[in-house]
C-alpha cells in the first residue's frame, strides 16, 4: 500500500491575542503519496492555521504532527528547517519570490541551501523544473519583469527544486484570473498523476477543490466533512 | 558551498540598498581614516617631545654623587654600636667627583647583554671669558663618535661638522644661546676659565641646538681629552658613564642593580624624566579615546541602516526561512553584511588613513626651538593599522549583532499571514 506521507494526530491550536480562543479542535487526517488534497473552508475557519502548523513553521500547537512517519513534535529549529528545505515546498498565496535574484537563482536558493548536489548540478535541476513549468525561457529574468501567472509557475519551481515528499499551498490561485488559475491546477495535477507527487493545497476556491482527489471540508476549527473523490484519481 | 550561498544572499541584499550601503561604509572610512591620522600624528608628536629629552639622556647615569660618608666614626665603637647614634651638621666627605676604575666598569657594562653602548662623560664648570665678562657655563666631554651613535649628537649640531671636535684640537662647540651671547662664529677662539682659575683657549667648530633654551645658553661641548686637559686631570678621569640600554623598561631594575655592583649612584631614566612619561601616555590615551568614539559613531550607522534594511527585508527573510533556511542562515546573512561594510570601510579608511598622514608628514613645519624638524612629525606605526582594522571589524560585528539576532528571530507566519 502506498505510504503515509503527512499525518496530523489530535491538532489543537489557541490563539491567546486579543483573548484566549480555540482555532482548530482535535484535527486529525493524514495524505498518502502521490495524493492530491484540498482543504476547504470559510474565511476564518482555520485552514491556514493549520498548514502552517503541518508545514512545520508553527510550532505552538498540541498533539503531534508526522512527516514520513516522523513526529515534528521537540524538534530544534534549525531542524524543522532542514525538513522544510528537504521535504516541504511551499506555494504561497502571494509568489514571495526574491526580486534580487534572477528567477533561476530563486528557484536554486532551496537547492544550494540543501546542499545535496553541486552548484552546476541544481542549476541543471532548475532548469529542469522549470521546464516542466513551461518557463525555463524567463530563467534570466528578474522576478519582478514576470506576469502573475508565471510568477506562481517559478513559486512552484521553486517548491519542487529538492523533490519535496509534499508540496503544500497556500490559496495558490487566490490571485490569479481564471485562465492562470487553470494553468496552476493542471501543473498541480500532472504532478501528482504523472509525477506522483503529493500536494495539499488550502483554497477557498470550490472548483478548483471539486477536481482534486479528496477534500477536507472545514468549520470552526473542526473537519465537517471528507469527500473522497475517486472519479478524479483515476 | 554553504557559505558561499549566504555570501552571495548577502551580497544581493548590499547590493540592492547600494546608497546605504556606501553611506555605512563612508562612515567606518572616515572613522578609521581619522583614527589612523590621529594617532600616527599624535604619537609622531609624542616621540619628538619625548625625543627632545629621552634622546639625549642616557637610560642609566653612573656617577659619584657628593654625600656623607654612610659609616660615621661613632658607628663603629664598641660602645654605642648597638644605641641609636643622633649625629647633627655632617658634612659630606671631601670625594673627587670621579668614577673610580673607569676602565673596568666599562668593560663590564660592554659585556653585559642587555647594553646597546656606554659612553663616557666629564661634566666640567667654567665660565666663558669674553672681556671682563665671565659667564658661567657646563662643559661636556664627551666621547664624540660614542655620542654620537647611541645619542644622536650630529642632529643637534646645527652649524659645523661634529666630527671635527674630535679631530681639532683644543676645539669647543658652543650652545647656540652661548655662541650669541659671546657674538663667537665658527673659527673664533674663545676663552674658557674653570674653577679652579686655569684659563685655556678653545677653537670653535660648531653650534649646538638641543631645542630647550635654557641649555642652549650653559651647555657646551668637547672632546673628552680636551676637557681633561682643561681640567688638568689624568686620562681616565671621568665623571658619569652614560648607558643606554636595548630595553628602556630595564632602566629602573639595572640602575639598582649597578649602584650595588660598583657601588656608585646610578639614576634611570624614568626616575629622572618621569613627567614625560606621564604626558606621552596621557596625550596617547585621549587620542585612543576620540578614535575610538568615531568608530562607535560609525557602529550606530551600521546598526540603523541594518536595522532598516532587516524591516525593507522582512519578506525576503520569512521566505527563506520558509524554504529551509534556519535562524542562524539568516543571522549569519547578516553578520556577513555588517562585516563586509565593516571590512570594506576599514580598508579604504586605512588607506586613506596612511595618505592623511602622508600629507600632514609633507606640510612645512619649522620652529627654531626645534632644529631638525622641518615638517610634521608622523610615526608611521603599524600598530595603528592594525588596531584599526581591528577596531573596524570588531565595531561592525557588534553593530550588526543585535540586528541580526532579531532578523532570526522573524517569525515567517507572521509575516506571510500578515498579507
Amino acid at each position: 500500500m502506498s505510504r503515509k506521507i503527512l499525518e496530523a494526530k489530535n491538532i489543537t491550536k489557541y490563539f491567546h491575542d486579543p483573548e484566549t480562543m480555540q482555532v482548530l479542535k482535535q484535527i486529525s487526517f493524514s495524505v498518502q503519496e502521490s495524493e492530491f488534497v484540498s482543504i476547504i473552508g470559510k474565511s476564518g475557519c482555520g485552514k491556514s492555521t493549520l498548514l502552517y502548523i503541518l508545514s512545520t513553521m508553527d510550532t505552538d500547537y498540541e498533539g503531534e504532527v508526522l512527516i514520513d512517519g516522523i513526529s515534528m513534535r521537540d524538534k530544534k529549529e534549525s531542524a524543522l528547517a532542514r525538513v522544510r528545505n528537504e521535504q516541504i515546498g511551499f506555494v504561497f498565496q502571494f509568489h514571495y519570490l526574491l526580486n534580487e535574484f534572477t528567477v533561476l537563482r530563486n528557484v536554486m536558493l532551496p537547492g544550494l541551501k540543501l546542499a545535496k548536489y553541486t552548484e552546476k548540478e541544481v542549476e541543471h535541476r532548475a532548469y529542469e523544473k522549470l521546464k516542466i513549468l513551461g518557463i525555463e525561457k524567463e530563467a534570466l529574468k528578474k522576478p519582478n519583469q514576470l506576469s502573475g501567472g508565471q510568477k506562481q509557475r517559478v513559486a512552484i519551481a521553486r517548491a519542487l527544486i529538492n523533490d519535496p515528499l509534499i508540496i503544500m499551498g497556500d490559496e495558490p490561485t487566490g490571485n490569479l484570473d481564471k485562465k492562470n488559475s487553470e494553468i496552476v491546477f493542471n501543473i498541480c495535477k500532472e504532478l501528482a498523476e504523472t509525477y506522483r507527487q503529493s500536494l495539499l493545497i488550502v483554497t477557498h476556491d470550490n472548483e478548483f477543490a471539486s477536481r482534486t482527489h479528496r477534500i477536507i471540508e472545514m468549520e470552526d476549527g473542526n473537519i465537517i466533512n471528507i469527500k473522497s473523490n475517486l472519479v478524479a484519481a483515476n | 558551498m554553504k557559505f558561499k550561498l549566504i555570501l552571495s544572499i548577502a551580497r544581493s541584499l548590499l547590493f540592492a540598498r547600494l546608497r546605504q550601503t556606501l553611506v555605512a561604509a563612508i562612515g567606518v572610512t572616515f572613522s578609521i581614516t581619522m583614527f589612523v591620522t590621529l594617532l600616527s600624528f599624535m604619537t609622531g608628536l609624542n616621540d619628538l617631545l619625548d625625543g627632545l629629552i629621552l634622546n639625549r639622556t642616557p637610560h642609566i647615569r653612573l656617577y659619584n654623587e657628593i654625600h656623607p660618608s654612610m659609616h660615621q666614626p661613632v658607628d663603629q665603637s664598641e660602645q654605642y654600636r648597638h644605641g641609636h647614634n643622633f649625629i647633627s651638621s655632617i658634612k659630606p666627605k671631601d670625594d673627587r667627583p670621579e668614577i673610580n676604575n673607569v676602565g673596568a666598569i666599562t668593560r663590564a657594562l660592554k659585556q653585559d647583554s642587555r647594553v646597546l653602548g656606554v659612553a663616557p662623560k666629564i661634566i666640567a664648570q667654567v665660565f666663558y671669558t669674553i672681556g671682563s665678562i665671565d659667564l658661567p657655563g657646563t662643559i661636556n666631554g664627551v666621547e664624540v663618535e660614542e655620542e654620537d651613535r647611541l645619542f644622536k649628537f650630529r642632529d643637534y649640531v646645527t652649524a659645523g661638522n661634529f666630527i671635527d671636535l674630535k679631530n681639532v684640537p683644543n676645539s669647543i662647540i658652543l650652545g647656540k644661546g652661548a655662541a650669541e651671547k659671546m657674538l663667537a662664529d665658527i673659527g673664533d677662539v674663545i676663552q674658557v676659565t674653570t674653577a679652579k682659575g686655569e684659563r685655556i683657549q678653545l677653537k670653535v667648530v660648531g653650534y649646538f641646538q638641543s631645542g630647550i633654551q635654557d641649555i642652549d645658553k650653559v651647555q657646551s661641548y668637547a672632546s673628552i681629552a680636551t676637557t681633561q686637559k682643561l681640567l688638568g686631570e689624568s686620562n681616565t678621569y671621568v665623571t658619569d658613564l652614560q648607558v643606554k640600554l636595548k630595553d628602556i623598561l630595564d632602566a629602573p631594575k639595572m640602575a639598582k642593580e649597578y649602584s650595588r655592583l660598583f657601588g656608585i649612584d646610578a639614576i634611570d631614566i624614568q626616575t629622572a624624566n618621569s613627567q614625560f612619561e606621564t604626558g606621552s601616555s596621557v596625550r596617547s590615551l585621549i587620542s585612543y579615546a576620540v578614535g575610538v568614539t568615531l568608530l562607535i559613531v560609525a557602529g550606530f550607522g551600521i546598526y540603523n541602516i541594518l536595522n532598516m534594511m532587516i524591516y525593507e527585508k522582512m519578506d525576503t527573510i520569512a521566505i527563506l526561512k520558509a524554504t529551509g533556511f534556519s535562524g542562524r542562515d539568516v543571522n549569519r546573512v547578516f553578520i556577513t553584511i555588517a562585516l563586509s561594510i565593516g571590512i570594506f570601510g576599514g580598508m579604504l579608511g586605512l588607506i586613506f588613513g596612511f595618505g592623511l598622514s602622508n600629507v600632514i608628514d609633507n606640510i612645512p613645519f619649522n620652529t627654531p626651538a626645534l632644529p631638525t624638524i622641518k615638517t610634521f612629525p608622523i610615526n608611521y606605526n603599524p600598530k595603528f593599522y592594525l588596531i584599526g582594522s581591528i577596531f573596524s571589524i570588531v565595531t561592525t560585528y557588534l553593530a550588526g549583532y543585535f540586528p541580526s539576532r532579531k532578523a532570526s528571530k522573524i517569525d515567517p507566519v507572521v509575516i506571510i499571514r500578515g498579507k
